[in-house]
């Protein structure tokens, strides 16, 4: 087993080269990617050794490089689309909607919207405004698209290789905060599916399942849980449409308490959909309701008091005690 | 109204005239061909209409009065060359193979595409403005990097004009120039917006400002599109770039059969393009120049009305697809949610499950 470590920055880069060589028909396109290497740096050198016609430096207008990488798709061609920053999705989320979700239909199957849609997502960067949402849930609800999120580098090495493979348009989230954190990359066996839920610790009384930066709060908030003699089972929902629904189901059921982790707001999110699925499927488990740790229904906020709205360990351990102290 | 840059090789009398740019390469009876395209065309036209207003149809969106900007163009496109129509895009459909009866599987309300477009390469309907525009870039950037010598060709309207995305197809094609022809007709109307609150300039302009020609023909004189539309495609397949063609027509009908046209529009405006038929024209050509006999237009007559008559009795051999075909084709690959969702429904006994 060959085991490498690097930052997720990297390994994204080294599953974008993988992917460019694998498949000739594999292109990125994105605004600043060619020389400059994208804003994050995430393809770095990729226009240099693949070309700028497969590396292709966009001009700067997002419903374009969705549309255009939708004409590629028919053409045969898989894109990887940069959006630099979650808060700049929008300008193309009329062709996410309207065309990349729905022409595999429309078309009865004829058209293949093979496609990846590249999104850094979530906060704790101390950004100015735009540059710190979630947005996973406006593309979640949409018929026709998948999401996921990676939480390690691992996870994006294979991550992003498995979503530029698949048939279905991809919603990739990447937690911007952690590009820069290292852990072990196995350049040899995939992790899992690309939806498959991750059992990333376990335990005993409560299980908290979140994706994406949520990931090693979840885990610290379980050491600093353990030290006061709570045991938590973490999951990581890697996939968030679909969710991978059965490993929180045998953890629930184990544990018959959950909590919920992410920084969008609560409100139609992802963390109401597990709640809601949870409470159906392990209703004569459950010895508490499943709460949400969430961020707050406001705009994103300044960034100095960003943490006060992203969920941290405080606020996980709140609703760790809440389920734990729930009488029925 | 119109200005002197207007291509024409047909005046609205059928008689010809010269351009200094452009001169007609067609032969008779290929001129007769595209004189039994847009009777056909017409014809089908108001056979939906009527379907629809006897409840066949959920909608229609007429195309009488587009009908030389449509066929002109269809009948310039090579065969390896793919189009991104809109929804009144009947004419190209036409020219393109697609069978009527597929065409109007959408307006039936039976399927939300209707035919093969690799097959006939001509892709399924765009009903939201301007999409497809940007869409047909991408497909011309595939061609790029396939090395063919293939062209795009997309359609939008002047309502569209106005649309994000094909300000930027714009600036995509120019910057990368990609083999596409942007093909507007400009029928004057969108539902009620007129074009004159969407360009203080003639459309056709903007192609300057974004770095690539830009031409205005008549597009009631289905020689003069025909042309135009051929050499702009020629140019596209070999490195020439894209172009933005405005075919200046007039929708004579409504904008679907929702729409009330008399609510916003004089009978006066109407009447004026009345006179420039697009049909009429060709065949006065027709006759003057090629001597076809009124028998030859009877003939494309009665086969267009046999054509109509098919049509509709295909239309109402349409039946409600099963309700579990929802579930096809929403995924390429296995979903939870649809595996879900396609159980439910066997379970409420709603479908036999077939597919």
């Amino acid at each position: 087993m060959a085991t490498t470590t690097m930052t997720m920055a990297k390994a994204l880069n080294e599953g974008l080269r993988r992917a460019l060589e694998k498949d000739k028909k594999v292109l990125i396109m994105g605004e600043d990617i060619g020389k400059l290497g994208g804003v994050f740096r995430i393809t770095d050198g990729l226009q240099k050794d693949f070309g700028e016609d497969r590396v292709i430096d966009s001009p700067l207008a997002e419903s374009a490089i969705v549309g255009t990488a939708v004409g590629l798709a028919i053409r045969g061609y898989r894109t990887v689309c940069e959006i630099q920053f979650d808060g700049f999705v929008y300008p193309a989320f009329d062709q996410i909607v309207s065309q990349v979700a729905k022409l595999h239909k429309r078309s009865d199957g004829v058209y293949t919207m093979g496609l990846v849609i590249r999104i850094p997502f979530q906060g704790g960067i101390g950004a100015i405004e735009h540059h710190s949402e979630s947005p996973e849930a406006y593309f979640a609800a949409t018929a026709g698209l998948r999401v996921v999120s990676c939480s390690t580098p691992n996870d994006a090495y294979w991550m992003i290789q498995q979503s530029i493979e698949h048939n279905d348009p991809i919603i990739f989230c990447e937690p911007k905060s952690r590009y820069w954190e290292r852990g072990e990359v196995d350049v040899d066996n995939p992790p899992a599916g690309l939806f498959d839920a991750i059992v990333r610790r376990e335990g005993a009384d409560v299980t908290v399942i979140g994706y994406g930066a949520s990931l090693k709060t979840m885990l610290r908030a379980a050491e600093t849980a353990e030290t006061e003699g709570v045991s938590l089972e973490v999951i990581d929902a890697r996939g968030i449409a679909p969710l991978d629904l059965e490993p929180m189901v045998k953890s629930v059921e184990k544990t018959g308490r959950f909590v919920v982790v992410q920084e969008a707001p609560h409100m139609a999110s992802i963390g109401s959909e597990i709640v809601a699925e949870l409470s159906q499927k392990c209703f004569y488990s459950l010895r508490a309701p499943g709460l949400r740790v969430s961020g707050y229904h406001v705009p994103y906020p300044p960034t100095r008091i960003e943490e006060e709205y992203r969920p941290n360990v405080d606020r996980i351990l709140d609703a760790v005690d809440r389920v734990m102290e729930f009488e029925s | 109204m119109i200005g002197d840059e207007l291509i024409q090789l047909v005046t609205p009398e059928g008689e010809r005239v010269s351009s200094p740019d452009y001169e007609s390469t067609l032969s008779g009876e290929a001129i007769f061909g595209m004189y039994r395209d847009m009777v056909i065309i017409r014809r089908l036209d108001v056979e939906s209409t009527s379907l629809q207003r006897q409840g066949q149809l959920a909608l229609w969106a007429p195309v009488h009065g587009q009908e030389a900007a449509q066929i002109g163009a269809g009948r310039a496109l090579a065969p390896m060359d793919f189009t991104f129509p809109t929804y009144r895009e009947h004419g190209i459909g036409w020219c393109r193979g697609v069978p009527p009866r597929e065409m109007l599987r959408l307006f039936r309300a039976v399927s939300n595409g209707g035919w093969d477009p690799q097959k006939y390469r001509h892709s399924v309907p765009t009903i939201v403005l301007g999409n497809q525009v940007l869409n047909a870039v991408g497909y011309a950037m595939g061609i790029q990097r396939d090395g063919a010598e293939e062209a795009v060709m997309t359609f939008f309207g002047d309502g569209a004009s106005s649309q994000g995305d094909v300000l930027e197809a714009f600036v995509w094609a120019s910057s990368f120039n990609t083999p596409v022809v942007f093909f507007c007709q400009n029928n004057q109307w969108g539902i009620s917006t007129p074009t004159s609150i969407q360009s203080k300039i003639p459309l056709y302009h903007r192609a300057h400002g974004f770095g690539f020609p830009g031409v205005r023909v008549d597009g009631n004189d289905v020689l003069a599109v025909y042309e135009v539309t051929r050499r702009a495609l020629e140019q596209a397949r070999v490195g020439g770039g894209p172009t933005l063609i405005e075919a200046y027509t007039y929708r004579l009908g409504a904008h679907t059969t929702s729409d009330d046209p008399t609510r916003y529009r004089i009978d006066a405006e109407v009447e004026v393009w009345k006179h420039r038929d697009p049909i009429e024209r060709v065949k006065a050509l027709l006759a003057r120049e090629y001597h076809v006999k009124i028998g030859k237009f009877d003939e494309v007559a009665a086969e267009a009305d046999a054509l109509a008559l098919q049509l509709r009795d295909d239309v109402l051999a349409m039946d409600r697809p099963d309700p579990i075909t929802m579930f096809d084709h929403a995924y390429a690959e296995p979903h939870p949610l649809i595996e879900e969702g396609r159980r439910e429904m066997i379970e409420l006994g709603v479908s036999g499950g077939a597919h």
